[in-house]
């Protein structure tokens, strides 16, 4: 299919596989399908939010989007350019255009840089003005972020997790990108610093009118911060709407049962909580059928085995996987 | 009546490079039998730490309870000596933490160290033991317990070894179980399970729950009182639906409206606290929510605020800027 030139990402189809090697002659013995047969795409100034447990594949979604894998088929259509299979140098001007910021900052900031070096690196890398520009843009992000003017002598370890990822959202923004692939930004802060750092990515999106795409497993973080989710379970997505329709009007089975375990933070709601058995199956060896029927050992599961399962648009925007057994 | 579990003014201190910290600074509540009673706060605020000092594992030398009393079925804690508290801890007072991985023995199959807490607790030949522990497995919800009696913690998944974790805690019935963010590293429908989980076994046991979290909404479904603490203190105490409907401490009410609901307008800005939480070593005396807040009111910030009781069930610490009714 070609591109959709009014779109900024364009997935269609992507794959992303690993190998599993195994015996003695260290040969492929199967394959981890993290991310298997996904389409999706995101608007300019749009939030995409990406839920969905631990080893669903999300954060593989998010980094084979940007090429830092290199998907195993399918396409990526960035701005309609195909970066599918360009080289990594190929890639290098383009990655201007869209950035990364990790969950746990502590870990994605050189612990031997000091700030103002690891905010202006990417505009290094770029060739991006002299040395005065440089002092005067890692000020400017400095201040843009909400840490104080001295930040930029100082090393990371001297700040609180907070402040760490107002460091990893600055570098990320010091090329002026048009995407932002936010993987689990806020999930390891603190209630109270969680809201800030929230409220920092809305404004900036405001302002720049930057596209997000925003992946976390907390819903009421994802559902606050979203235009669109997509729901992910075991390297699909299994539902994808606006985000004020995938919680009324939820179709699928697994995104009903994700939203029903949530704990409300009101002590008066009494809700009827679907409970699930059983954990996410392997994706090395994942069930024959509709591995969400699979888990919950529905009736109708054998009726899957065997079946192409079809992602449909049901009603405009509200996208959902078609099985037997997740749709009542 | 006397309460299951009653703190007193506890003190937890702890020898670092810049001199002692007090990461609990005089800590007063109770757990009543068969309730559930959530410790919600902000990491470092100490919520951990006074977990720790009830079942004394705080890491030896650098901490130390220095003043206090935790009195336990009408017995001082501090009071028994080593032997006795390892009778306590594991047999009366069970604890679940948040890494089952790092608290599980990796090395060792999961049935020898059910048996081995098993055997620690009670006269009971190994067999016997044994017997129990799958007995156990199968009441926590782990399938087919006969054979991943001998499967060693690596082979189960998260959720299935906090399972073996609430096993273990639960092995010799305790009064108390002590759970220690038990959801915090599991996913939601995971979650899910295992608060219902131990919401069952409390009600077949009849045991009282401490349930330490920093999740607002698990507070919100499963606790029956509410602490909330902020660097080392109670700011405010009180029954959950009291709490969630009238909060009187400026901080559990900021609290309270900083976390993204689903029902709140999309994209809007959230309610924050402003500032961050002082640095342990830079506590002032007074109200810590006054400091964090940068008023610079010489009183606030010297004079310790009382905690008192003000309706039945609800204590809150007076400070007169961060108390609001």
């Amino acid at each position: 299919m070609n591109p959709d030139p009014a779109k900024l990402l364009e997935i269609q189809d992507l794959r992303q596989h690993f190998p599993v090697r195994g015996g003695v002659m260290m040969k492929q013995i199967g394959a981890v399908k993290a991310v298997d047969g996904v389409s999706f795409h995101i608007d300019t100034g749009e939030t995409l939010g990406l839920v969905g447990e631990s080893g669903c594949g999300k954060s593989t979604l998010g980094r084979s989007a940007v090429r830092l894998l290199n998907p195993t088929s399918g396409d990526i259509f960035f701005k309609g350019q195909n970066l599918t299979h360009m080289s990594q140098r190929g890639i290098r001007p383009l990655r201007q255009d869209f950035q990364m910021v990790f969950q746990d900052p502590a870990e994605s900031l050189d612990a031997r840089m000091a700030v103002g070096e690891l905010v202006a690196e990417p505009l290094i890398i770029q060739g991006i003005g002299n040395r005065v520009y440089r002092q005067e843009r890692v000020a400017e992000l400095l201040d843009r972020v909400g840490l104080p003017g001295n930040a930029a002598g100082k090393f990371p370890f001297e700040f609180s997790g907070g402040q760490r990822q107002r460091i990893g959202i600055a570098r990320a923004l010091a090329l002026n990108p048009d995407l932002l692939v936010l993987d689990e930004p806020v999930s390891a802060l603190d209630v109270s610093v969680q809201s800030q750092v929230m409220n920092l990515l809305l404004e900036l999106q405001r302002d720049f009118e930057m596209s997000y795409l925003f992946i976390a497993h907390d819903l009421a973080v994802v559902k606050h911060m979203s235009d669109r989710i997509a729901v992910m379970y075991l390297g699909k997505i299994v539902e994808l709407a606006p985000a004020d329709t995938i919680y009324k009007n939820p179709l699928h089975a697994y995104t009903k049962a994700l939203l029903s375990a949530i704990p409300v933070p009101d002590p008066t709601a009494k809700r009827a909580r679907v409970v699930l058995a059983g954990d996410v199956p392997s994706p090395i060896n994942p069930p024959a059928g509709c591995a969400f029927g699979h888990r919950v050992n529905h009736p109708k599961y054998e009726e899957s085995i065997g079946q192409e399962l079809p992602f449909e648009e049901i009603s405009p925007g509200h996208w959902v996987q078609k099985c037997p057994c997740c749709l009542a | 009546m006397s309460s299951l579990l009653d703190i007193r003014g506890l003190v937890t201190s702890f020898d670092t490079d810049s001199g002692w910290v007090r990461a609990v600074d005089g800590i007063s509540f109770s757990v009543e039998e068969g309730k559930t009673v959530g410790l919600v706060g902000e990491s470092g605020c100490g919520k951990t730490v006074t977990a720790m000092s009830i079942v004394d594992l705080l890491p030896k030398p650098s901490g130390n309870i220095l003043e206090g009393e935790v009195n336990f079925k009408g017995r001082d804690l501090r009071k028994i000596n080593h032997s006795e508290m390892r009778k306590v801890r594991g047999g009366e007072i069970g604890v679940i933490f948040q890494e089952p991985m790092s608290a599980l023995n990796p090395v060792h199959r999961i049935g020898k160290q059910i048996v081995e807490i098993i055997k620690i607790h009670e006269k009971i030949s190994s067999r016997a033991a044994l017997q129990k522990a799958v007995q156990l497995l199968d009441a926590v919800g782990i399938p087919a317990p006969e054979t991943r009696i001998s499967s060693y913690p690596h082979q189960l998944s998260g959720g299935m070894r906090q399972r073996v974790m609430i096993a273990i805690a639960l092995a010799c019935e305790p009064d108390l179980l002590i759970a220690d963010e038990p959801t915090t590293a599991l996913d939601v429908t995971v979650q899910a399970q295992i608060l219902e989980l131990i919401q069952a076994m409390q009600q077949k046991l009849g045991m009282a729950v401490l349930m330490i979290t920093h999740d607002l909404g698990v507070i919100a479904q499963n606790c029956d009182e509410v602490v909330v603490m902020y660097a080392g203190r109670i700011v405010e105490r009180a029954p959950v639906r009291e709490l969630f409907a009238n909060p009187c401490h400026a901080y559990t009410k900021g609290l309270l409206h900083s976390i993204p609901r689903i029902e709140s307008e999309r994209k809007s800005l959230l309610n924050t606290i402003p500032g961050q939480v002082a640095s342990i070593e830079n506590f002032v005396s007074g109200c810590r929510f006054c400091q964090r807040m940068d008023r610079d009111d010489p009183v606030l910030l010297r004079q310790r605020p009382d905690y008192r009781e003000i309706s039945p069930g609800h204590w809150v610490e007076t400070c007169p800027q961060c108390h609001q009714t």
